[in-house]
């Protein structure tokens, strides 16, 4: 894909799914063929309450142009309150991304159930052209000193 | 530690992937990525060959990590990682990669959904040098069954699962079970008499010595997880002592407070202020409306039901009383409402006297109704001519976009109980479509059109009280587009009935939210697959039944009833479940004990050590959220299953190019 200014640019975008109701829901999209921009690349966690602004931040610094979470409705969440945890941490999330001069938009937050796989589509879309408009972000051309980048992958031995 | 062999297997689904996907080039590509050892494709690898193609490739190839990309992982992440394990292979050293779901059915374009699929794949190929060996935690099941909602569904799979010798706890919000269908007076198309049926069943139930019925009581507050639930009910304050009371009904006869509308009877009876809902209630036992009672209302009262009761079980100082219940499994039978037709004023319901809904029809012409199974209108008159209005808040997109599936047939079951009370009454059904699917149900609409029922072919535009001839004055005039005859017409009637929809509880969306499981955008309880899965939900260990998933017959929700028992006690037969290991843990090195997760975690799992001044998780409590991982600042806790680095890993992968 091209990304070689905003003509013609295709936004590279990651969305963490939480695996009950979100994933489900674009698991609906599919099921019921609906059509949305190739874009974005889901990834499944339990919670929308397990990301934290690390995830997001390197997501950006691997070249993502945008980043999309999504979980269950409040109310709806399969732990009780996860969502709000991630409800009360986004603007957090969203300040410091500004104070690094990131447009407002990159970073979306959206709640999507297991049911509404049409609304899965359409937020896609949605943010898809939005980030089109923002145009390419380019964060992983700026990281070329390893040592400030966000934390690289490592295997690590972890205890049971 | 071993080098990684990864062993990529790439699904066809027929033409569901390769019609969109060019999997030969994606495998090709696959097969030259950084540990990759092995790319294949197939056609079905959910097929038996292609899950051998797993277990040959980890048993003769060395390969110590797998990646299936094929549909969404909620369908078949089971059956490959049982293929792993089958082989060898920790099944948690198996990702698929949802190549269907969420590319080749969304995409339009092949070229992009070619390259989505080789980025969604490479997530996982980066991702699984991460994945650690794990194996599923087995934790104890409690045999017991809660069942929520005493209808026809509720009371067949409490009775089912109690055949088998298990203890169920029966909890209906009403002062007796028997919902809905105790108030139908004919079942379709058999005619057989709701009662008749229903009573023996509910006596059944009433008397199993391994059902606990718990009625007039409501679920408070779920806590637990599969095989191990904690359920709060609290049993509402009947101020009458059910132990000693023997249902004789004679308080009922001396209170002064005579007319309450009976909700049983749809408002259409009364009842006293101390009441048994209907003759034939299970449990048998009175019951005082708080908000009706003088006593309670903190008014005078000589308190006649007091020195009326033999057994003196009136009891004023009677509480709300939380009970705490340990169930393996719940099924919810909480059932439907009908659609209010007041909403549309088309119809003038509520307006316009002898405009009634289906539920009041069916109290009318029951026997032991308000007006002794006699047809009459309000002012004791019977009808000379009845209009049925079929869909009213069914199949309108203004309201609800579905079908009711009940109303065609209990409209015609109307039909035919009014030309059987009064011969000479003229019936109209009006109606969109005549939707007869069931057993004998197309036959029972050919013996209406027998017995002279004037079958209208369109939706009721209207019902006024605007006479435009003499013959309309002092009537009900129901307009329509007559769709067969092609002409506008005014019918004359002098009682209309409404075949009101099914809508969802009014508090479905809230019983969801207590139970933690979702309803879908209709308003009624979310099942986990709509063909397979019909009985389940999202959650391990709740199964629903009847018409809170969506509108049925009675045939339909007995047999929903009995597989939702079935899934139960498949479940409580089990003396142990296997819940899943991606819990979290934290490293008591690392830990500074700033109690930051302690106070966010939903499940109270974490717990502080004062002793060794860190936060612990306990194991048993965890459900595996992650939030605590995002929360702490030292990155301590963290997640089997969801590490950061897997997380980072997939990231990178789904960004490499």
């Amino acid at each position: 894909m091209s990304t070689n200014g905003s003509n013609g640019f295709e936004p590279r975008l990651i969305g963490f799914l939480c695996r009950w109701c979100s994933y489900n829901g674009a698991d609906l999209a599919g099921t019921s063929r609906l059509k949305y921009p190739p874009n974005m690349v889901p990834i499944k966690t339990n919670c929308s309450g397990r990301i934290d602004a690390t995830h997001i931040l390197k997501a950006l610094k691997e070249g993502a142009d945008g980043v999309l979470i999504a979980g269950c409705h409040p109310g709806d969440c399969h732990y009780i309150n996860g969502n709000y945890r991630t409800a009360g941490r986004f603007p957090l999330t969203q300040k410091l991304l500004e104070q690094l001069g990131l447009e407002h938009g990159r970073v979306r937050l959206e709640w999507v159930s297991a049911a509404e796989g049409d609304k899965f589509a359409r937020v896609v879309t949605e943010f898809t052209e939005q980030i089109r408009a923002l145009g390419p972000l380019g964060w992983s051309a700026q990281f070329v000193d390893e040592s400030v980048a966000a934390p690289a992958a490592e295997k690590e031995a972890v205890p049971a | 530690m071993a080098e990684d062999r990864i062993a990529v297997y790439f699904c066809h689904c027929g033409s569901n992937i390769a019609g969109k996907v060019d999997v030969d080039k994606v495998v090709a590509w696959a097969a030259e990525q950084p540990n990759v050892a092995i790319a294949r494709e197939y056609k079905y690898m959910c097929s038996d060959p292609g899950q051998d193609l797993i277990k040959e490739d980890i048993q003769q190839h060395g390969i110590n990590r797998v990646v299936v990309a094929a549909c969404s992982p909620t369908m078949h992440e089971p059956t490959f990682r049982k293929a792993a394990a089958a082989a060898g292979l920790n099944p948690y050293l198996l990702q698929m990669a949802n190549v269907r779901e969420h590319c080749s059915w969304v995409t339009v374009d092949k070229g992009e959904a070619t390259e989505k699929a080789k980025r969604i794949l490479n997530a996982q190929i980066h991702r699984l040098p991460f994945n650690e060996a794990l194996d599923p935690i087995e934790v104890p099941v409690n045999p017991a069954v809660l069942v929520v909602g005493g209808g026809i569904a509720g009371i067949e799979a409490a009775l089912k699962l109690a055949a088998t010798g298990k203890k169920v706890y029966l909890v209906e919000k009403n002062p007796s079970i028997g919902g809905h269908m105790a108030m139908f007076d004919k079942t379709f198309p058999t005619l057989d008499c709701a009662a008749c049926i229903l009573t023996p069943k509910m006596s059944a139930a009433g008397k199993d010595p391994n059902i606990e019925l718990m009625a007039y009581s409501e679920v408070v507050e779920v806590d637990g997880y599969v095989g191990n639930f904690k359920v709060k009910v609290k049993k509402k304050a009947r101020f009458v002592n059910t132990d000693t009371c023997t249902g004789c009904a004679a308080c009922l006869e001396t209170c002064v407070v005579r007319k309450v509308p009976s909700e049983f009877d749809q408002g259409l009876g009364k009842r006293s202020a101390i009441y048994i809902p209907f003759p034939q209630a299970v449990p048998l036992r009175a019951t005082i409306d708080a908000e009706k009672c003088l006593t309670l209302k903190g008014k005078k009262c000589k308190q006649p039901c007091v020195t009326s009761c033999g057994p003196g079980a009136i009891d004023f100082e009677q509480k709300d009383e939380l009970v705490e219940l340990e169930v393996g499994a719940i099924i919810m039978a909480t059932g439907f409402e009908l659609w209010d037709p007041g909403q549309d004023a088309r119809y003038g319901y509520g307006r316009l006297d002898n405009v009634i809904t289906s539920l009041e029809f069916e109290r009318i012409s029951n026997a032991s109704g308000p007006t002794n199974g006699e047809i009459v209108c309000k002012n004791g008159e019977p009808p000379k001519s009845v209009a049925i209005l079929h869909c009213i808040g069914s199949r309108d997109l203004n309201y609800q976009e579905h079908c009711s599936r009940v109303c065609c047939m209990y409209s015609l079951k109307f039909s035919h109980l009014i030309k059987e009370h009064l011969p000479d009454t003229e019936v109209y059904e009006l109606y969109i479509d005549m939707r007869c699917f069931g057993k004998g149900y197309e036959e029972f609409y050919r013996r209406l059109m027998d017995e002279g029922v004037h079958m209208v072919r369109g939706r009721a535009a209207e019902v006024t009280d605007l006479a435009m001839s003499p013959e309309e004055e002092g009537r009900l005039i129901v307009k329509t587009e007559d769709t067969l005859l092609g002409i506008v017409r005014r019918i004359p009637a002098d009682m209309v009935i409404l075949s009101s929809g099914l809508a969802p509880a009014k508090d479905a969306k809230a019983v969801s939210q207590t139970f933690g499981f979702g309803c879908s955008g209709d308003g009624f309880f979310l099942e986990r697959h709509p063909k397979l899965e019909p009985v389940s939900t999202i959650t391990d260990g709740i199964f629903i039944a009847g018409c809170c998933q969506y509108p049925k017959d009675i045939p339909d929700t007995v047999a929903q009833a009995g597989a939702a028992a079935a899934g139960a006690l498949a479940l409580v037969d089990n003396p142990t479940v296997k819940v899943e290991p991606t819990i979290s843990y934290i490293d008591p090195e690392k830990c500074a004990g700033c109690h930051i997760c302690v106070g966010l975690c939903p499940h109270v799992a974490i717990r502080y050590n004062e002793e060794l001044k860190v936060a612990e998780v306990i194991t048993a409590a965890c459900k595996g959220c992650g939030v605590c991982v995002a929360a702490c600042g030292s990155n301590v806790p963290q997640q089997h299953g969801y590490l950061d680095n897997q997380i980072f890993a997939e990231i990178e992968g789904a960004m490499a190019f």
